[in-house]
């Protein structure tokens, strides 16, 4: 995985709250057993639709993405987060992100940003206002900045800290593998077992 | 202080923990299906790493499987080449598999309890959010995305940042006819979408400890639809009653010790919960949805809400959006809406009693002309049973579509989808814009709504359906 200091990009103002993984990306398009190819499905919905925001060309080009609260809810699918990396974007803010959408994006390496609720608006406003200008965001700092809009985001101290050091977590696990062991030494005779 | 079941299952699987990162924590079963795990296997190939417990490990085909023709090659050259996958990473790392044709083959979620595998006080997974139904038995259960399937592929445990717990009490009794499926809408349209963010829930009271096996996993099935990170439910007598016998279910000795393990699964008197949620099920109805999101409900007996009914603006526009999309106008009764497909099936509602509750609505009557009714086993052994039991009988002279196992159309992966603008009523968990088919509306419901529904061609509860001669079915 990379490691993720700061990020400038075109910010793509997605007014929808719930926008649920099914949203982002229809369960037809999940067949594929690459992790690539899937920015096709990104909204695939949506997209059909000319006034889409997505296929306005001043924001084709996005690469930060501002939704509203409860984003990625739904179902598990990590090819939401692939598909939006696919896609280009490599940061999403929102006000509130559902958990597995969260914890698979700080996986695989996009920056899931929570902001307050009235930051988001603010967003959505210079970026309709002005299409096609950018969003910073400073995974440092923790903070996003978009023409005289400027305040912090939340992420948790873990994820930032493998994010900004583009650490792989199993390699991490696996240097525990004596506290594993240790464990697995002591679990119950009555667990079941597949095999 | 006294500790929450939640607290104690956690504690118990903790590997390692150290000041300002998650814990790790032990697993004891990961479940796996085709869609979630091919790029996982392709991770563990390319860095070189076996599974570590292929012994605790179980996949099994559903979500991209057909329902009919099943003992044929699948037609999607795309969906067979999935399926393959995951027939070729189970053969090469060593993970017992239930293809296609098999016995035990089924939903996820559905074979996992059947086999006995699912017990009180275990950590599941699966790449699959529906992973909470587990947590019914009292385990810890909840969905991970794919890095994360990788993750445990790699070494049993995933790093877990302790969550915050919930009670959900449901005092009282469910009147006769209402289900848990009622139940658990009723708590989502009251706590909304994101309610449960961050929680591991505990469902608790009278109200659930009387719900059979089945009815507490289609509760603790949609938990991840209000948000929460899982859904548990103490085990109790009914839970030891469901595992004993089952074919990985815990023999002589090892069933002693179980219990008695299992016994201290559950909430101290003293325990105190991050926050608590109080409701009253003997007020509750037959619940159903009008919009796209599983919080968007009514009762049956309601009409269509519009966006002046909501104070919120987000929700007015949410409002405003939903109902143009399902086709809809404010102030319609919910029972005059025509639907064109009814499905019963799914993770929330395949199991035997669902099938057995559908068949006593719809004995003696048949679909209504221009609606078709699709019944769906979760599992092959659930439909093996409901033909001992003459249930396909049932469904096939009342003119039903009977199925082989799958996720079916509780999402529009497999053949079996909803057309543009097809309008359907259906047990399954989630109503999203296209979930079962691009363009398709969808209103979730109980069983014994689905099956009244078939027989009017309009939302209806079986108190809406005439006597018929003969028959016991009766509802409210
Ligand atoms: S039945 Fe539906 S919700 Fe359940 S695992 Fe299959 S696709 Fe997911």
């Amino acid at each position: 995985m990379d490691a993720f200091t700061t990020h400038t990009g075109v910010g793509v103002p997605l007014r929808r709250s719930n926008v649920d993984t099914d949203q982002i990306i229809p369960a037809v398009y999940l067949k594929r057993v690459t992790r690539t190819g899937f920015e096709d499905g990104l909204f695939a919905a949506w997209r059909n639709d000319p006034t889409f925001v997505l296929n306005r060309s001043e924001y084709a080009a996005g690469s930060v993405l501002v939704a509203g609260p409860d984003f990625g809810t739904g179902s598990s699918r990590e090819h939401a987060v692939w598909a939006l990396q696919n896609y280009g974007f490599k940061v999403v803010i929102s006000p509130r992100f559902a958990d597995i959408f969260r914890g698979n994006a700080g996986k695989a390496g996009l920056l899931a940003a929570q902001v307050d609720d009235k930051v988001v608006q603010r967003l959505w406003e210079h970026l309709e206002s002005n299409p096609g200008a950018t969003v910073s965001v400073d995974l440092e700092a923790k903070t996003v900045q978009a023409g005289d809009i400027q305040d912090s985001f939340d992420i948790d101290d873990y994820t930032r800290w493998r994010l900004l050091e583009g650490l792989d977590d199993i390699g991490i696990t696996l240097g525990h593998d004596a506290d594993i062991a240790a464990y697995e030494a002591e679990r119950p005779a009555f667990k079941p077992v597949t095999a | 202080m006294g500790r929450t079941l939640a607290e104690k299952v956690w504690d118990e699987h903790v590997v390692r923990s150290a000041a300002g990162e998650p814990d790790l924590l032990y697993i004891d079963l990961h479940l796996i299906h085709e869609v979630t795990s091919p790029q996982a296997f392709d991770g563990l190939r390319l860095a070189g790493r076996p599974v570590r417990r292929p012994d605790l490990t179980l996949a099994t085909e559903d979500h991209n499987v057909p329902t009919v023709d099943w003992d044929k090659p699948i037609a999607d050259p795309v969906s067979r080449t999935q399926v393959e996958t995951l027939r070729k990473n189970a053969a090469e790392f060593g993970v017992r598999l239930h293809p296609l044709g098999d016995v035990e083959q089924g939903i996820v979620h559905v074979v996992g309890p059947q086999l006995g595998l699912t017990q009180p006080g275990m950590t599941i997974v699966c790449g699959d959010s529906h992973t909470s139904t587990h947590g019914a038995f009292g385990a810890i259960a909840f969905g991970i995305g794919t890095s994360e399937v990788e993750h445990v592929l790699a070494t049993q445990t995933l790093p877990q940042a302790r969550p915050k717990t919930m009670a959900v009490t449901v005092n009282g009794s469910l009147p006769d006819g209402v289900t848990a499926k009622d139940l658990v809408l009723t708590l989502i349209a009251h706590t909304g979408t994101g309610g449960g963010q961050g929680y591991v829930v505990e469902y608790r009271g009278q109200a659930i400890e009387e719900l059979s096996m089945e009815g507490r996993m289609t509760v603790c099935n949609m938990s991840i639809e209000w948000g929460a990170k899982a859904g548990m439910i103490a085990p109790d007598q009914t839970t030891f009653d469901y595992i004993e016998g089952r074919p990985e279910a815990p023999k002589g000795a090892d069933w002693d010790a179980a219990i008695a393990h299992w016994k201290t699964l559950v909430t101290d008197a003293d325990a105190v919960f991050d926050k608590e949620v109080v409701l009253d099920a003997s007020t509750m109805t037959p619940f159903v949805t009008w919009g796209t999101n599983p919080g968007q409900g009514v009762p049956l007996g309601a009409t269509v809400p519009g966006p002046d009914d909501f104070e919120d603006a987000t929700d007015k526009i949410a409002t405003e959006k939903a109902l143009e999309y399902m086709g809809l106008e404010a102030g319609t009764p919910m029972r005059d809406i025509e639907v064109d497909t009814v499905f019963v099936g799914s993770c929330t509602n395949g199991r035997i009693e669902d099938l057995r509750l559908a068949a006593e609505v719809i004995k003696g009557h048949k679909v209504a002309g221009g609606t078709r009714l699709l019944v769906v086993p979760g599992s092959v052994r659930v439909r093996l049973q409901a033909e001992d039991e003459g249930l396909d009988l049932v469904f096939k002279e009342a003119g039903a579509e009977w199925r082989g196992a799958g996720c079916s159309m509780c999402l529009g992966m497999n053949p079996d989808q909803l057309t543009p603008g097809e309008r359907s009523a259906s047990t399954s968990n989630r109503n999203f814009e296209g979930r079962q088919g691009k363009g398709g509306r969808t209103h979730l419901v109980s069983v014994p709504v689905a099956a009244a529904t078939a027989v009017r061609g309009r939302l209806s509860s079986p108190a809406d359906l005439p006597a018929v001669t003969g028959s016991t079915s009766e509802g409210n």
